[in-house]
């Protein structure tokens, strides 16, 4: 069955999903960190713990609250019994650290040998005194930070219920730094919309409650499974958006939750007005620049309309996964954008295949190429400047205040390049750069 | 299960890609889920390397869970064929593939019938070899399908017409490697010894044919290319050297042991003797160095080596040997190398530590305190923790340990190096004297800030303990708390304090 996105002049191609990006079971990384008193445990290999520990570089250095349990031969072949076995490591973690919940990151072998972590999990959890929630971010099924959208969803049930009968409110959606909540939650109580509260939130009791007819809403565009599980199970309502990375994202992301809740947003237009000012110097570099996204993350769609409103050409949008529902609003941001910047629209590729986009990136030339650091080097071997897009994922991009970090990011090649350039074309004879001498 | 942070040694595959990324023109095939292929990462990062790295994934997914691979590896494979024209394409297991058990020799069978290269399933099991063990296992692999495929034409096995030398086990990813090949080739062409060939590191397959043509083997790394140098012992009678040329001493012997193999096989005569002689003496730096008088300083300084069993070794026989310096513990992560290891350094040091807990080397470093550590990147970070100086001496490493410049840790340049490296992690010998008679550099800021926190420190014991060294502080503070605490004295004084250092003394 082909999906399309409802607008259909996109066109959107699926090639072979032989692309590099990283496991899911990165998610700990950031969702450790986001959530304070939780501990991950991630069951699986030495595959896994491998990838964590050079992925995850320093951070691991420095206590963090997740480990590894290692599978060994006799796990896999069932000669040892799972839940004594992950009753033995939780009841270690808990005397030692202590935390306030587990989260078991269910892994690709855990899939394959069918280990019931899901009903391993409610008796262990009754036996230990300790909240377990279980996602399976495997790579099986998922790529990189669609890792957070398995536990978010998974800790979704975790939300209490409402005790009240209707708060009047929003719930937003969506582990960003406690600067970005912030910002962001204020930017609305600007115009008079009430953050109930956040999924994740800083600590486990703090999760927001919830309710039929609470509404919710994504910061992030690779929240699918959460946004189904708060509306199917949880019974919240959506309010469907694009997603506030820009200050064209953040703008439009504002404007619909107030509509939602009959609000006319003031100063709006102004704010976003002042916010491009402040980006000129960046917009200086980047307009007329052409880039393609290879696609590893799924902050594609929105990074892409972004730069399109900033002057770029975007060639290709290479992303892992296309919800055409979840990103409806931000494809339609997206063709709006193009057509208000008078731009073809962009080729839009789900499951890209990596070796056909070299072939492509090869004759197209484009200025930038976003992409991972499996590709980065070869091709600025090859001329061709790049950004590494996990950058992009472990930075502040959300809200106004954060446009100009996006920029930086991605100006940051080009800005290199100048520079080792000029040094090295320098002229002697040049008179306005020569330094002043001081002989005290 | 086992409960972990932090692994000495990667998964069996990874050893795999770093034998078969070394070659030439060797594509290797993972079977394995998405985000399996973070080799590629850090063979891009790590070595800097400009061409893509030659690793594909054949992706296991939902798909394939339910259906089995069927045609997807073997069309992965033509496909790689057709675009890459690679000489041999390797299909890599990962531990998802292990567990499905699908028949993938019967894919490599398959592909085989319309593909002109050569296509190998690698053999290691996921669960039983560690990253070192596979790299071994599938060099051998390598060589004996080339070796065996030509059914031993007589003119292979053809010596060269001067003695010469195969290198066995210089792989992607391991520590100094570019600079120790080009430190061994500069030595052997010293000694008149020709380079056959050196594998895998930049060979093609094709070249394999000639390993036999070659005078002797040569093996610089324990852990890798054993098996090869065995098996071509085996099959062709060629000797092997399997001494680590690390240190004066240990190139001394490596040397020595070439000298009596090539001329047992009727070598020209080369006065290798001489040669060691000169180069010890008056070219290398580290002997004269060792024995001049700014090292005295050294005497008696306590160290700790942990690492693979290769630089372990070598490091704590350098140590021991030719600087005289006290290696409290010597500990290798190479569990199957216990039993070498321990033969290796059981004269020079006090304690052999076999493991690969970084839990259980952290606190012994802890509980010992030696001036400084030889370790990994772990240990690195576990003296950081503690205030003691580490150098790095094997992996796992970071980016820093791909320097650019010339470092090796072989030959007669790779003990200048490695002199430099160990003296430098000890605290400088003027340093170390004004320190102690001026009482350290940094007495004002202490005091309140790290003393606070323990009562059971009178005034005047406080102000005595500022004035001892910084870098010893912290160590002097806790033996004398340690001494109070047995002693059950609950004030220390300046008087428990010269009690505590002389029973520590006696």
């Amino acid at each position: 069955m082909e999906r399309k996105p409802k607008i259909n002049e996109f066109q959107v191609n699926c090639e072979t999903g032989n692309y590099h990006t990283f496991c899911p079971i990165s998610c700990v990384a950031w969702l450790y960190q986001k959530i304070e008193d939780s501990f991950f445990l991630v069951i699986g290999t030495k595959t896994c713990g491998y990838f964590l520990q050079n992925a995850l570089g320093v951070m691991i250095f420095a206590e963090p609250r997740y480990a590894m349990a290692e599978l060994e031969e006799g796990d896999i072949s069932a000669q040892l019994n799972d839940y004594e076995e992950l009753k033995r490591l939780s009841i270690k973690i808990k005397t030692d650290r202590n935390p306030s919940i587990f989260v078991w990151i269910g892994t690709c072998t855990t899939e394959i040998i069918k280990m019931d972590l899901e009903g391993i999990a409610p008796r262990l959890e009754l036996e230990i005194g300790v909240p377990i929630v279980v996602a399976r971010a495997n790579g099986l099924d998922y790529a990189f930070t669609q890792g957070e959208d398995t536990v978010l969803a998974a800790m979704a049930h975790r939300c209490p219920n409402l005790p009240k009968l209707e708060e009047r409110g929003v719930v937003l959606f969506g582990s960003i730094s406690e600067q970005s909540t912030k910002h962001l939650s204020l930017e609305l109580e600007k115009q008079g919309v009430k953050v109930i509260g956040w999924l994740p939130a800083k600590n486990y009791a703090e999760l927001p409650n919830l309710g039929p007819n609470t509404y919710i809403c994504g910061v992030n565009p690779y929240l699918s499974r959460t946004a189904t599980t708060l509306m199917r199970r949880r019974k919240c309502k959506l309010i469907a958006a694009p997603f506030p990375i820009g200050p064209d994202g953040t703008k439009a992301w504002i404007q619909k939750i107030c509509k939602v809740f009959d609000i006319q947003p003031k100063n709006l237009d102004e704010r976003e007005k002042m916010v491009w000012q402040t980006l000129k110097p960046y917009l200086d570099i980047v307009k007329g620049k052409s880039v393609v996204l290879m696609g590893d993350n799924l902050l594609e769609l929105s990074l892409a309309r972004f730069l399109i409103k900033c002057g770029m050409t975007v060639y290709e949008i290479g992303l892992p996964y296309l919800d055409p529902r979840y990103q409806n609003e931000e494809l339609n941001l997206l063709y709006k954008t193009c057509i208000e910047m008078n731009v073809r629209l962009p080729h839009i590729i789900e499951k890209p295949d990596n070796y056909n986009q070299i072939e492509r990136i090869q004759d197209l030339q484009p200025d930038l190429v976003i992409t991972g650091m499996a590709q980065a080097n070869p091709l600025e071997a090859q001329g061709i400047t790049t950004k590494w897009s996990v950058e992009f994922t472990f930075s502040q991009i959300h809200g106004f205040m954060h446009a100009k970090d996006v920029l930086e990011l991605v100006t940051r090649p080009m800005r290199r390049k100048l520079l080792l350039h000029e040094t090295y074309t320098k002229k002697i004879d040049q008179t306005n750069n020569v330094p002043k001498l001081f002989v005290v | 299960m086992k409960l972990a942070y932090w692994m000495y040694l990667g998964p069996a595959h990874i050893g795999t890609l770093r034998v078969t990324c070394s070659f030439r023109n060797v594509h290797a095939i993972m079977h394995a889920p998405l985000g399996d292929d973070y080799f590629n990462v850090m063979r891009s990062m790590l070595e800097r390397k400009r061409e893509f790295t030659p690793v594909t994934t054949s992706v296991v997914d939902r798909h394939v869970l339910a259906r089995g691979s069927q045609q997807k590896v073997i069309h992965n494979i033509t496909r790689k064929g057709k675009e890459e024209t690679p000489d041999l394409v390797i299909l890599t297991p990962t531990c998802t593939s292990s567990i499905l058990q699908e028949d993938l020799q019967n894919f490599v069978e398959q592909a085989s019938f319309d593909s002109k290269m050569d296509i190998l399933l690698a053999d290691v099991n996921h669960y039983r070899v560690n990253e070192l063990q596979a790299a071994d296992k599938t060099l051998l692999q390598i060589v004996q399908f080339y070796l065996s495929q030509t059914r031993i034409q007589s003119s292979i096995i053809k010596k060269t017409l001067n003695p010469s030398v195969n290198i066995i086990g210089a792989l992607n990813l391991s520590f100094h490697v570019q600079h120790d090949i080009a430190e061994l080739k500069r030595l052997l062409a010293d000694l008149n010894i020709e380079v056959n060939l050196i594998i895998p590191e930049g060979a093609s397959v094709n070249d394999l044919q000639r390993l036999p043509q070659a005078w002797c083997n040569i093996v610089p790394y324990r852990e890798v290319g054993l098996q090869t140098a065995q098996y071509l012992e085996k099959q062709f009678e060629m000797p092997f050297v399997t001494t680590t040329p690390i240190g004066t001493v240990g190139t001394a012997a490596f040397i020595r042991e070439i000298g009596q193999i090539l001329q047992s096989l009727e070598a020209p005569f080369f006065n290798y003797e001489s040669y060691i002689q000169r180069q010890t003496r008056f070219i290398s730096q580290a002997t004269w160095f060792s024995h001049s008088i700014d090292c005295q300083n050294l005497t008696g300084k306590q160290a700790v080596v942990f690492g693979d069993a290769t630089h372990a070794a070598a490091l704590t026989k350098i140590l021991a040997l030719e600087m005289g310096i006290h290696v409290l513990f010597a500990g290798t992560f190479c569990r199957n190398e216990s039993d070498w290891f321990y033969e290796e350094v059981r004269d020079f040091c006090d304690e052999v530590v076999i493991s690969d807990d970084h839990n259980l080397i952290g606190d012994l470093i802890a509980k010992l305190e030696p001036s400084a550590i030889f370790g990994t990147q772990m240990e690195r970070h576990v003296g950081k923790r503690l205030n003691i100086p580490c150098a790095v001496i094997s992996t796992p490493v970071h980016i820093q340990n791909f320097p650019l410049s010339y470092r090796p840790f072989l030959g007669y340049e790779g003990a200048n190096q490695i002199m430099d490296l160990i003296y430098n992690s000890f605290t400088l010998g003027m340093e170390d004297h004004l320190l102690e008679l001026f009482s350290g550099h940094d007495t004002k800021s202490i005091g309140s800030k790290s003393l606070t926190d323990s009562e059971i420190w009178s005034l005047d014991a406080q102000a005595e303990l500022s004035k001892i060294p910084g870098f010893v502080r912290g160590k002097i503070k806790r033996k004398t708390e340690k001494f109070a605490q047995e002693a059950g004295i609950r004030t220390i004084t300046v008087e428990v304090m010269y009690a505590a250092r002389e029973a520590v003394m006696s």
